[in-house]
């Protein structure tokens, strides 16, 4: 079967309509079906209704998706309970360890991504991968750092995501491979950018479904659950009874 | 001796202008060496084959087991001669007259 290709993560500015009209163009040019420019503040609707509009112009679909950058837990908590059924994907970037375990141990969260590259500051370890895999939050990991860095600092950083890796494998929590890129010019083909992935130790099928079916699993896990007919994992109204 | 399998790479330029033919590959050489060193690009048998200026497509040759190692090299190639690049692989292939029916 023909894989479609996702990319959750375009950071450009949404009221900047021009940047964002030529990075959609871009996204659809270079094959992808789906993406997301995720709202970092506010989520409005009216943007939203752009977005969406301006991509099913060039043929792609849309995935409303909420970025947060908590401070403490009880600040996490606030965003999933106001966001969760507003958006379709969420992702949260941890910043401290309590923030990285509530993150991956909460089913709300999506994705969790590690922005720093230091490695102390990247909390993805045993503990971690297990809280995550059991509540099915997948890995987020940004090609930008490893086209922008060079030298000691993207070794070290390919170090580091090279024992993610390996432990996401190991507790088979999703990898998510992911542009984070604001221009054109750093945007990459889905399979070029998978090709990335090798760098850190993925295989030519993980590194694949990292932009295809991993994203596009858990877009699709989403809308069901924010679909009117949901009531609960496997069950789905199907019919409404008439009242006498 | 066992006869080295060779892959064709078609590879598009994404960028405004025209890099000249030897700064592509310099630097291609330059992120292939970054990211594997100076004995892995030895090992490659990397080379250009054809450079269409102006369709900006370049076609590289690569030994087979080198392939994902030079996906990945031009993947990180960000700028060609100080000009911002992007460059996208538009087509693989084991022998160049199926590569040109290709793309």
């Amino acid at each position: 079967m023909k894989r479609t290709f996702v990319d959750l993560h375009l950071r450009v500015n949404p009221k900047d309509t021009q940047a964002t009209r030529r990075v959609i163009e871009k996204a659809a040019k270079l094959g992808y079906t789906a993406i997301s420019i995720p709202f970092c503040g506010q989520l409005e609707e009216d943007q939203t209704r752009a977005l969406k509009a301006t991509c099913v112009e060039v043929g792609l679909d849309f995935v409303v998706r909420a970025d947060f950058k908590p401070r403490n837990q009880e600040d996490l908590m606030r965003f999933l309970r106001k966001a969760r059924r507003k958006v379709e994907v969420i992702c949260i970037f941890c910043d401290n360890k309590e923030i990285a375990r509530q993150a991956a141990k909460d089913h709300r969260v999506d994705l969790i991504n590690f922005q720093s590259i230091d490695y102390r500051k990247r909390f993805f370890d045993g503990a971690e991968a297990e809280l995550a895999s059991c509540s099915q939050t997948a890995l987020e990991v940004n090609i930008k750092p490893l086209l922008m860095l060079e030298g000691p600092p993207r070794v070290r950083l390919l170090s580091s995501l090279r024992r993610e890796v390996v432990l996401a494998r190991e507790f088979r929590v999703p990898v998510v491979l992911s542009s984070g890129v604001c221009e054109t010019s750093l945007m990459r083909m889905p399979r070029d950018m998978a090709s990335l992935a090798y760098l850190f130790g993925l295989n030519e099928t993980e590194a694949l479904d990292a932009v295809s079916s991993n994203p596009m699993a858990i877009v699709q896990r989403n809308r069901e659950k924010l679909d009117a007919a949901f009531v609960a994992p496997g069950i789905r109204l199907v019919k409404e009874g008439k009242q006498d | 001796m066992k006869r080295v399998k060779r892959r064709y790479l078609a590879v598009q330029l994404d960028c405004d202008g025209v890099p000249a033919e030897r700064d592509f590959l310099d630097a291609v050489w330059a992120s292939f060496t970054r990211l594997y060193g100076e004995v892995g690009a030895s090992q490659s048998g990397l080379a250009l084959v054809s450079f269409d200026v102006e369709r900006k497509v370049a076609v590289v040759r690569v030994s087979l087991e080198c392939l994902p190692f030079l996906r990945a090299s031009l993947a990180a190639v960000t700028s060609v001669a100080g000009l911002s690049v992007a460059l996208h692989v538009l087509a693989v292939s084991g022998t160049l007259k199926a590569l040109f029916s290709n793309f």
